[in-house]
């Protein structure tokens, strides 16, 4: 029994020390939670808007611009979801997404979604250009001027052998999410090339990077604007030239990947209601060069994303009024 | 005896081996006559018919979301219950919540709240770990991505053990629910998660109810499975000995079986934790809050030094995690065997005033901002970003011409005249040399399921892309093994190599793949041999894990006898060490295998090609979905195949082992 007697005693003595020592903390102080108060919510006339953000620094942003036009001068609620294209494109139908901000064609997901489901709707330009393409490094361009004319791949293609690719030139292939026709282009072109699947924009870019800095030959499959650019000038390689239609057969195309003009994609739901933020969304239309300017400030300048919105937004007054919803 | 014995296994041994080596060279000699034909390519746009069917099966299930029955009353209440759970989790720790500014218990609660709890599980060493582990990831700068990450873990674990844990004890009782459950979870364990990320978020829309599933779904099978082997690891006697005395077979269980398999379920429970948190990175690619939107975003602008910082966190909440589990089953199993401490009363004391404390750190962090918002700018988290960027960047420089010339050389020794027989042999030849090998080294029945699997492949489509992964699995596993011999024994016979080369092993395999594919990248390109690195990285730790434990099995005084008989070094560890701790090797290889096999989706990422870029390709672009989905069964098939061969090999060296 004796121990047991101890044992209730201590629990209350250091019950009693616990408190003692919790009050003298508490006596400390310092600011209290919900002080600072004034937080100005955010909810006003407009509502949430589910702003899907697609994996790559130029789409970010788009959204942080969009997001922060949204929230500060159309006084709406605004939630990024962090997801892959096609995961986007499925949250037009369940209502968790409601607008995508750069679209590179997909003619995929445009008749899944567009087309036969009809939950997704075009919403215009967002006015940047894309261009998909195979690219050398920068020194190589300087080097064999020639390169950049496909008539002369075959020339340099032996430079381009890796490990990976056997007897041939290694032509790096990367980002799974877009379809390309480089298998193709390597037959119907005669060259003699091996595609080689780097399975993501990051097996690409770094490919680029050090390609540059070892003067280690690449060619690559890659697309403008991307923030990588803005570090390193990477050289396009003119394959023979887009027509329209000349990419109508996958397995006998033989020209150049066509230019993209990158669009928006709301939900159809989100269109119909026809309310501020979907307009803005509508009439939000920069250039490459503005897109750039952000992507830097977030990817060499690692600034949040709404900080680097924040300072494109406070520089370009009259763009961003002419996107604003008339009242 | 003692000269007959080695005598014998010579006579037997040989004649195996001979076996095999006729059935490979006889392979060499049909591959250079039959190369090139029969062998089932595929380009990397191109599809199957079943590919095309799958694609639409995913349309059509989509198309009928709104009005399918299965999808309003079952599905929607799933993704209600689990993303309210998971919210609510959420709520307590992370998210700002109930219309205030912060989560319900602020940083100082927290770290209070779990300090307890892990004294209250285990003891007050690991409460301290708990507490400095968790301050850490506050100085770091991710206090409330770690707090996100964890109640993602945490919700995901506890509704996976709601159901894991009945699960395994039911399969612990009856064999034949243990023989269905089996192959079920390899499936959940092997099939890449990428492939049923997408179709999650169509059931059970973008939120933390499909992260939450998603990572359930791996890491639920640990659980059943540990649980099921702690059930059937009761020795015979004592389940006899409580049923003669007449108890009934739910006295059974809860008086004698749990408590005996108490501690192996805790062992089941830490695996499925560790499971959990491997899943952050991925369940970010479907918009689950927590360090690996961090570690991803950092990636798309190449940036290591951040990318590293939060995969560190994920490292120190896994260690923490880790730690106090295992603490947990060493004192279930120390509570079972001696009764309860020697000071109850003492235990107890500290259990209250530590639980008042508790309430008192959350109250204060409910009340002030410094003990709500964890203080400070994260000044570690720039440190150790800015040391990583630097380091990685130098390592890049100065290391890449070597490392771009081992990468050369073992893929012309390796990787190619593997792959080349594997690729360019008639599917028929290799499949009759795989069953012909399960029959030699294994069993009739393994045999017979490794020919049902390479039917089952020939049917996926991607038969080509198939034997070249296998390729790069087999080298992989290969070095992952010499890794593990070579660390395995010494860290077997110097504790304090252990102790040092441990927490590394620890990191290694907690450490989020993403992290280190950057430099990975830089120093070997995007190639097949980078997509092997990877892998090792992430299978030696639990092969080397494995080897010592086997090590160390051999007992003392044989050992002792074979230095004693004069062995060198050398003699003892390859005569008698490595010999006798076959039966760990064989479970090493099997782990191997199918921790390589795991790793073989982010290869596809770094220009493995072949099964894990399908896969990739298959989450990121509708039409190749089918095909995606494809690549992903012949991987679950690949693994269930290998598993089976190494495990019925594993059986079959312990039998020679106890005919000795």
């Amino acid at each position: 029994m004796a121990p047991r007697m101890i044992g209730t005693c201590s629990v209350v003595r250091w019950t009693c020390i616990a408190a003692a020592a919790a009050l003298a903390l508490a006596g400390c102080g310092g600011a209290k939670v919900g002080d600072t108060g004034g937080a100005t919510s955010s909810g006003g006339s407009c509502g949430n808007v589910n702003i899907a953000v697609n994996p790559w620094v130029g789409y970010e942003a788009n959204a942080a611009v969009v997001g922060y036009v949204l929230q500060n001068k159309v006084n709406c609620k605004v939630t990024k979801k962090d997801l892959k294209e096609e995961v986007s494109w499925q949250g037009f139908g369940t209502g968790e997404v409601d607008a995508v901000l750069e679209n590179w064609g997909h003619p995929d997901l445009t008749k899944k979604y567009i087309e036969d489901q009809k939950t997704g709707v075009d919403a215009g330009s967002t006015g940047v250009k894309g261009v998909i393409g195979w690219f050398v490094p920068p020194w190589m361009a300087q080097q064999y001027p020639d390169i950049t004319d496909w008539h002369n791949l075959n020339k340099y293609a032996p430079m381009f052998k890796t490990s990976e690719s056997g007897d041939k030139g290694q032509l790096l292939d990367g980002d799974p999410s877009y379809v390309t026709n480089d298998e193709a282009l390597v037959k119907n072109l005669n060259l003699n090339f091996k595609v080689v699947q780097g399975g993501s924009e990051t097996a690409l870019i770094q490919a680029f990077k050090q390609a540059e800095e070892k003067k280690t030959p690449l060619i690559a499959y890659f697309y403008t604007p991307q923030w990588l650019f803005s570090e390193l000038k990477l050289v396009q390689v003119h394959l023979p030239p887009y027509t329209e239609g000349c990419d109508a057969n996958p397995e006998k195309v033989a020209c150049d990947y066509p230019p993209y003009d990158l669009n928006k994609v709301v939900s159809k739901r989100f269109a119909d209601a026809n309310g501020p933020a979907y307009k803005l969304i509508k009439n939000f239309r920069w250039t490459n060069e503005d897109q750039n300017q952000v992507a830097r400030s977030i990817a060499e300048d690692k600034m949040p994303p709404d900080a680097a919105a924040k300072k494109w937004v406070d520089a370009n007054p009259d763009k961003v009024n002419a996107w604003l919803p008339a009242p | 005896m003692a000269t007959v014995a080695p005598l014998r296994a010579v006579l037997i041994r040989p004649a195996r081996g001979m076996v095999v080596a006729a059935v490979l060279v006889g392979w060499l000699v049909l591959w250079l006559i039959l190369r090139g034909i029969n062998t089932l390519p595929l380009g990397a746009a191109q599809l199957t018919d079943l590919h095309r069917s799958l694609n639409q099966l995913n349309d059509a299930i989509g198309a009928s979301r709104d009005s399918n029955p299965i999808f309003l009353y079952f599905f929607n209440v799933i993704r209600l219950v689990v993303g309210e759970f998971t919210a609510v989790i959420q709520a307590i720790i992370a998210q700002p919540a109930f219309g205030g500014p912060i989560p319900l218990i602020g940083w100082l609660g927290a770290v209070a709240l779990f300090a307890w709890i892990s004294f209250a599980v285990a003891n007050w060493r690991v409460a301290l770990l708990t507490a400095g582990g968790l301050i850490v990831v506050g100085l770091q700068g991710l206090w409330q991505e770690s707090m996100d990450t964890l109640a993602l873990t945490l919700s995901a674990v506890i509704i996976a053990l709601l159901f894991s844990i009945p699960l395994g004890i039911w399969a612990g009782l009856s064999d034949r629910v243990n023989r269905i459950i089996t192959p079920v979870l390899d499936f959940m364990q092997t099939m890449p998660t990428f492939v049923y990320l997408a179709p999650l978020t169509l059931f059970f829309l973008i939120g933390p109810a499909s992260a939450t599933i998603a990572t359930l779904i791996y890491a639920a099978p640990p659980a059943v499975r540990l649980t099921a082997h702690g059930i059937r690891s009761v020795p015979h006697d004592t389940r006899e000995a409580g049923e003669s005395l007449g108890s009934t077979t739910g006295q059974t269980l809860t008086k004698i079986l749990l408590p005996s398999a108490k501690r192996t379920i805790v062992l089941g429970i830490n695996q499925t934790i560790m499971a959990a948190l491997s899943m952050v990175t991925i369940a970010a690619l479907i918009d689950a809050p927590g360090l690996g939107k961090t570690v991803v975003k950092a990636l798309q602008t190449l940036d290591v030094g951040t990318a590293f910082n939060a995969g560190l966190a994920i490292v120190v909440l896994a260690i923490v995690l880790d730690r106090v589990t295992t603490a947990a089953s060493v004192r279930a199993e120390a509570v079972r065997r001696h009764g309860p401490a020697r000071w109850p009363w003492l235990r107890t004391t500290l259990l209250v005033s530590g639980g008042v404390a508790t309430l008192v750190a959350i109250w204060l962090s409910r009340t002030y901002v410094w003990a709500a918002e964890f203080p400070g700018d994260g000044g570690l988290g720039s440190a150790i970003a800015k040391g990583t960027t630097a380091a990685t960047l130098w390592v890049q420089t100065a290391l890449s011409t070597i490392t771009g010339v081992i990468k050369d050389v073992i893929t012309a020794v390796l990787i190619e005249p593997l792959q080349a027989l594997l690729v360019t042999s008639p599917w028929w030849l290799v499949g009759a040399v795989i069953v012909a090998l399960t029959v030699v080294i294994g069993n009739m029945r393994a045999a017979a399921i490794s020919a049902i699997c390479v039917a089952l492949l020939v049917a996926s489509g991607v038969w080509q892309d198939a034997m070249t992964t296998l390729a790069m699995v087999l080298v992989a596993t290969v070095i992952v093994m010499a890794l593990g011999v070579v660390f395995g024994v010494w860290m077997g016979r110097n504790r304090r190599a252990d102790r040092v080369i441990r927490p590394l092993l620890d990191a290694a395999q907690t450490m989020p793949s993403f992290v280190y594919l950057v430099p990975f990248l830089a120093l070997f390109a995007a190639t097949r041999f980078t997509a092997i690195a990877a892998a090792i990285v992430f299978a030696a730790p639990v092969v080397i894990k494995i080897i010592v434990d086997g090590v160390r099995g051999v007992s003392a005084t044989t050992v002792e006898a074979s230095i004693a008989a004069g062995s060198s070094t050398w003699q003892t560890i390859t005569k008698v060490q490595l010999p006798m701790a076959r039966e760990a090797l064989t479970l090493a290889t099997n782990q191997g295998l199918i921790y390589v096999l795991s790793m073989v989706v982010v290869g596809g990422l770094v220009g493995a090609g072949a099964l894990g870029y399908d896969v990739v390709a298959g989450f990121s672009q509708g039409e190749l979905y089918g095909k995606g989905l494809a690549a992903g069964l012949a991987i679950v098939l690949l693994g269930i195949m290998l598993d089976r061969i190494t495990q019925a090999a594993a059986t079959r060296s312990g039998q020679a082992i106890h005919h000795r």
